[in-house]
């Protein structure tokens, strides 16, 4: 159980978030949602461990994120930032083993990371075939195929992914959506997922809960069903926005 | 396997070197005369010769490019930067500044020491002291310290130029050869050799770490690693290594900066094998142009700092070429 209770967060003096409680549970989907410089990113890292929130507390099956021991946070949380910090020298491979290290034993991943597990993620992700590419060399989508897979071999149970379809063809949004939504379901192995997405097309697909975070540093959460409405999504936006189908779920597209 | 290739080669490279080294030298000296010096007979010219001048002077060198090799590999990992060297910190430039000054003075060579040391201390002290801000939520900004380091090495150059404008004519040169790195007077390398193992030791059980720091801080976090206890071992761990190599040689170029690049251009990229490969390259390395610094206008000895650069860019351009 991920639980975010009374936060508030600051970057450089504006303050997000103010107020917003949301409890994550194993099964679960949520899509964050808002409009540019709304807190979406630094709610993620918050949620990641990787920065305080400025009031309230952020808690994991009870224990404070901020007190706990690195790698048992990072089997416990793990991010997709929005973009890579640093140049990459290596290969693909080099580059998604590198996830491994929190669950390595002992000795901690010096051998490198596990093999088997590297090729699952890779396999998983689709990129096995660009293992051996040197990751500097691959284009924008293929690379953030294989950035997902270093968080798939990290296998964490909360996967934080910060606008994961971005640079991504349709194939592989659709593809990547559904590894997420197959990571929830799985029996007694089941996963969360939290993601900022940009479109209003997938997350009344494959959201079960939604947080809207709105420009004035508040935030409303709850059912995907009850929040992404097409109401609340154009208040949001502030766009005019037309149902993309029949079906409730059909998400919707910016209207002609 | 290929990481067995590469420990190989670079074993073999070292061994070659430190032969190399007691074979040439203002007196010729057989193979065979080498290695009954060794092991043999325990009397003789070539034995003194051996171990009195040779063999000292030859692990001072491979030492000495050992530790500036390793201090390059851990902050080009710290600084994630390809141009960062063992000198990024101004450690260098803090030591010379020390060395000529006392020089200046007219100061003795344990006088000298003394400052050279205090110089590249003071130095690093100065670069930590305005970057770090400790506690949690405060992050070590690299991209400062990088900075900070540049730019306290272009005051010392600017005091060092300062001093040699100054100087009497007659010091300049024992100056330049500081500036230029020598190891005429490096003959007791057993506390740097001591250095280099546990160096290179502490730095294998932090290698996966320091993979995982390519990544970018908050990755790596988000990873499990304790960044700023990392940064904090890598900072002071390549602080000594160049401390007590430029102690032991002065400011002795290139080695840090392209030991590692050319390792890399092997096509090696984890640290655990990048570590041992670019101490062994870099030990090596400068063994042979220690060797070439004393053999070549014998018995005038040059700078060693020459003929790194000499070796060292072709070397490395033709490595870079090929990669092309």
């Amino acid at each position: 159980m991920l639980t975010c209770k009374d936060i508030t967060l600051a970057v450089a003096g504006r303050r997000f978030c103010q107020g917003v409680g949301i409890t994550v549970l194993p099964g679960e989907v949520w899509g964050v949602l808002g409009p540019n410089g709304s807190g979406k990113t630094t709610l993620l890292h918050t949620l990641a461990g990787l920065a305080a929130p400025a009031a309230g507390v952020v808690t994991i099956d009870g224990q404070p994120l901020m007190q706990m021991d690195g790698l048992a946070r990072a089997r416990a949380a793990g991010i997709l930032p929005q973009h890579d910090e640093a140049e990459f020298w290596g290969t693909a491979l080099e580059y998604v083993s590198l996830g491994c290290f929190p669950n390595a034993p002992a000795w901690r991943g010096w051998r490198g990371g596990d093999e088997a597990a590297t090729i699952d993620a890779l396999q998983q992700a689709g990129v096995a075939a660009l293992a051996e590419r040197r990751y500097a060399s691959l284009s924008g989508g293929e690379r953030q195929r294989v950035r997902f897979a270093q968080l798939l071999a990290q296998a964490p149970r909360y996967l934080l992914l910060d606008e994961p379809l971005q640079h991504l063809d349709l194939r592989y949004q659709i593809h990547m959506l559904e590894r997420l939504a197959a990571l929830t379901r799985g029996g007694d192995d089941q996963r969360a997922v939290v993601m900022v997405l940009h479109d209003v097309l997938w997350p009344t697909r494959y959201c079960t809960h939604a947080l809207l975070l709105d420009g004035a540093g508040t935030g409303r959460s709850g059912r995907a069903s009850e929040m992404l409405t097409r109401e609340n999504l154009q208040a949001l936006f502030g766009c005019a926005l037309q149902p993309a189908g029949d079906k409730p779920e059909a998400g919707f597209v910016p209207a002609l | 396997m290929r990481a067995l290739i590469v420990l190989a080669a670079g074993a073999g490279a070292s061994l070659l070197s430190l032969l190399l080294a007691l074979t040439f030298g203002s007196v010729p000296l057989s193979l065979s005369d080498v290695l009954a010096g060794l092991w043999g007979v325990s009397a003789g010219v070539p034995h003194d010769i051996i171990w009195q001048l040779r063999l000292p002077r030859a692990f001072a060198a491979f030492a000495c490019g050992g530790l500036l090799a390793l201090a390059g590999v851990l902050l080009q990992a710290l600084l994630r930067n390809a141009l960062a060297d063992s000198y990024i910190l101004g450690v260098s430039g803090g030591a010379s500044l020390g060395a000529l000054g006392a020089i200046t003075l007219g100061l003795g060579v344990a006088a000298g020491n003394a400052a050279a040391l205090t110089g590249a201390l003071a130095a690093i002290a100065v670069v930590f002291g305005v970057t770090f801000r400790g506690g949690k939520g405060n992050e070590w900004n690299v991209y400062r310290l990088l900075l900070s380091g540049v730019v306290l090495s272009a005051g010392f150059a600017a005091l060092t130029s300062l001093i040699l404008v100054i100087a009497p004519s007659a010091q300049v040169k024992g100056m330049l050869f500081w500036l230029m790195g020598d190891l005429s007077y490096a003959d007791s390398p057993l506390a740097a050799c001591a250095l280099l193992m546990l160096l290179t030791a502490g730095s294998l059980a932090i290698a996966a770490r320091l993979d995982l720091l390519a990544l970018g801080d908050g990755k790596a976090r988000s990873l499990g690693v304790d960044v700023t206890v990392l940064q904090l071992m890598i900072f002071f761990g390549a602080a000594a290594a160049t401390v007590a190599a430029v102690m032991l040689g002065g400011t002795i170029g290139f080695v840090g900066l392209m030991m590692p690049h050319a390792v890399r251009l092997m096509g090696v990229t984890r640290h655990r094998l990048l570590l041992p490969a670019a101490v062994l390259a870099g030990g090596s390395f400068l063994t042979l142009a220690d060797t070439c610094a004393r053999t070549l206008m014998a018995p005038q000895q040059l700078p060693v700092g020459i003929f790194t650069a000499l070796i060292g860019v072709p070397c490395m351009l033709y490595l870079l070429t090929r990669r092309a």
